[in-house]
């Protein structure tokens, strides 16, 4: 294809990344640097008849003239990165210097607000992964094995929870793990203890939060091994066989080795849509016990009438820098591919 | 074909059995008891006392006098409003498939058919475009919003949801025109049409298979959108995910947390008829970028 005639046909969708995806980002940056301003003061001196008081008071005017003008706020520098809802370099530093055991030290980073969302965020997305890619398999492999006519309704009914939107899907489990709900009352009767809940410690609305991720992103993996599944070449099968492998054999010697290049695809599937996670910390109001990187963006921009546009930023910068650092291994193996394939 | 050998119950058969049974049971039942749920009153659908009333309905009875009543619909949809956000869903939706399919078909056409080294350079940026997290970019879209004063306004939701979209529907085309064979249009082309005829006439008839299974995931992405339309939307063009969420904050009075049940139902049954009519696209839409490779 022509130099040309590529450029006209990729335009639209090109302009359309590039202005709502690049964009954004650089903008990102630019008002990570920037902080909200300060409320001009005034002294004035109010005299009475026992002498002079200064007080102090805003002056709305030019508060507001100054906001008009430079609606970005004050430069900040990276001011906003090392601060102690983000990097926190100055605590850590201080952590480290008076903690006596690593326990201690460690307690001390869990609570600096960015540390806390980052530590979640990465048990989410390296306990849910590897739990989808085994589970996954372990299905496919299941209803491969099904009488054909079950097949279909097997795939039908593992469809719903990975279509459903997160916030749809987590207000229908948090409906019935809440302390009315049927889950939830159960496990109160089971342990009988009417006060029990699963939103009130910090490990069962991580483990509520991993269960429900892994029910919501199982069947993307069962389905793409499902779909593997059928280009296991028969002939390899039934040598495996003639040569006297039994069933498991043949399946972590045969058929494992043939889903390979499937699990890397669907690693990465997985580690991109796990890290956004968000949505369920809405809904299960779980905020209290976990947030993840996204939330913490959200809760920034949510900030009622007074929205943290530099911490939103800062937060978002190093969200990025973090997916691509993980990205990393993918990029480079797509481009060596690439490379090979083009010589 | 089933040999005697491999149609016989072994516990490995026994088990994979249980697992598979196991994990439909997992994946329908909360569907299916908030369904039914759906129908009752609160007292029934979140009843520490027994959870059986949720089955029968033995508080519904006592209050409305039948075992089903659509009182929480009802709710919903005249008292709430719910039916304008499904307007407004449906408004977003329609043109964010639209606009994104035709740019989708355009770019990856392109990228399937150009072999220099930019076009790949192009799908991987857009691989990396793929993997942010949407709140990221929402993050940045604010602040140039407000000053433009098109904040709060559907078209700017749907070009950010086009472009959202891209990256995913980019790739699934590329690979999808991959498969159509090169000499179809180069035939056409050497017959003298110009390489947009050649586009026009010789692949736009063949390509809807792969176009509407890339449609169900730009539809599935508009329609689930929660980040991008709870940011961008202002109160009177909210969508229905937003909006389900809206509901968690003011309803949690008695009585009213049906109406989100009633809301969360009919946000699921459209998905339910789509997968549906569609479960052999959306599972070969969903396989496409890894088994063709």
């Amino acid at each position: 294809m022509k130099h040309r005639t590529f450029f006209w046909f990729i335009l639209p969708t090109l302009s359309a990344m590039i202005l709502f995806i690049a964009m954004p980002i650089v903008s990102v940056f630019v008002q990570s640097l920037f902080v909200a301003h300060e409320q001009v003061l005034v002294v004035s001196e109010s005299c009475g008849p026992f002498g002079c008081t200064p007080t102090t008071s805003v002056d709305l005017e030019a508060t507001e003239k100054l906001r008009e003008e430079a609606p970005l706020g004050r430069f900040n520098g990276l001011g906003t990165y090392f601060n102690r809802s983000h990097l926190a370099i100055a605590e850590i530093g201080e952590a480290w210097a008076n903690s006596d055991s690593l326990g201690a030290f460690w307690s001390q980073i869990y609570n600096l607000p960015f540390y806390n969302a980052l530590i979640f965020t990465l048990t989410y997305t390296f306990v849910v992964t590897p739990a989808v890619l085994v589970l996954g398999l372990a299905i496919a492999v299941g209803v491969n094995n099904l009488p054909r006519a079950l097949k279909g309704p097997s795939i039908f009914i593992s469809l719903l929870p990975f279509l459903v939107t997160p916030l749809v899907g987590s207000l229908i489990l948090f409906w019935m793990v809440d302390g009315d709900g049927v889950i939830g009352a159960t496990i109160q009767k089971i342990f009988n203890d009417p006060s029990l809940s699963l939103k009130a410690s910090t490990a069962l609305t991580w483990i509520m939060l991993i269960v429900y991720g892994i029910w919501h992103t199982l069947p993307f993996s069962f389905i793409t091994f499902y779909a593997g599944l059928q280009t296991v070449p028969d002939d390899t099968l039934e040598a495996a066989q003639i040569d006297g492998a039994s069933k498991w054999q043949t399946m972590i010697h045969v058929v494992v080795p043939h889903l390979m290049p499937l699990v890397s695809f669907v690693t990465l599937m997985l580690i991109m849509d796990n890290l956004r996670v968000f949505e369920p910390i809405v809904s299960f109001s779980a905020e209290a016990h976990a947030r993840s990187l996204s939330w913490v963006i959200f809760n920034d921009l949510r900030e009622s009438g007074n929205p943290l546009y530099a911490s939103a930023g800062a937060t978002s910068l190093l969200t990025i820098i973090i997916v691509i650092f993980l990205m990393m291994p993918v990029l480079v193996r797509t481009w060596r591919d690439f490379t090979r394939k083009s010589h | 074909m089933a040999t005697k050998a491999q149609s016989r119950m072994t516990p490995l058969k026994l088990f994979s059995y249980t697992f598979v049974a196991l994990w439909l049971i997992i994946a329908a039942f909360p569907f299916f008891w908030t369904f039914w749920g759906s129908f009752k009153v609160q007292a029934d659908f979140l009843s520490k006392a027994d959870w059986r009333n949720a089955l029968y309905g033995a508080n519904t009875i006592a209050q409305t006098g039948s075992a089903f009543t659509a009182e929480a619909y009802r709710g919903a949809w005249i008292d709430e409003e719910f039916w304008f956000n499904f307007k407004n869903t449906g408004i977003v939706v329609f043109f964010t498939v639209v606009i994104s399919l035709t740019f989708g078909t355009l770019g990856g056409y392109a990228l399937a058919r150009s072999g220099f080294r930019y076009a790949f350079w192009i799908l991987m940026a857009a691989l990396v475009f793929r993997a942010m997290p949407h709140i990221t970019l929402v993050s940045g879209y604010l602040l140039p919003f407000f000053e433009w004063n098109v904040w709060g306004i559907q078209p700017t939701t749907i070009i950010v949801l086009v472009a959202i979209n891209q990256p995913f529907t980019l790739w699934m085309l590329h690979s999808f025109f991959k498969n159509i064979p090169k000499d179809m249009d180069e035939s056409a082309m050497v017959d003298g049409c110009t390489r947009f005829q050649a586009f026009r006439y010789v692949i736009v008839p063949v390509m809807w298979p792969g176009v509407i299974t890339t449609g169900l995931f730009s539809f599935l992405l508009a329609y689930n959108d929660f980040t991008v339309a709870a940011m961008l939307l202002s109160e009177e063009n909210e969508t229905i995910i937003p909006a389900i969420n809206s509901f968690m904050g003011t309803t949690q009075v008695e009585g009213k947390v049906m109406y989100a049940v009633a809301a969360v139902v009919s946000t699921v049954a459209p998905l339910f008829v789509l997968i549906l009519f569609f479960q052999r696209q959306i599972v070969s839409g969903l396989t496409a970028g890894a088994v063709k490779g």
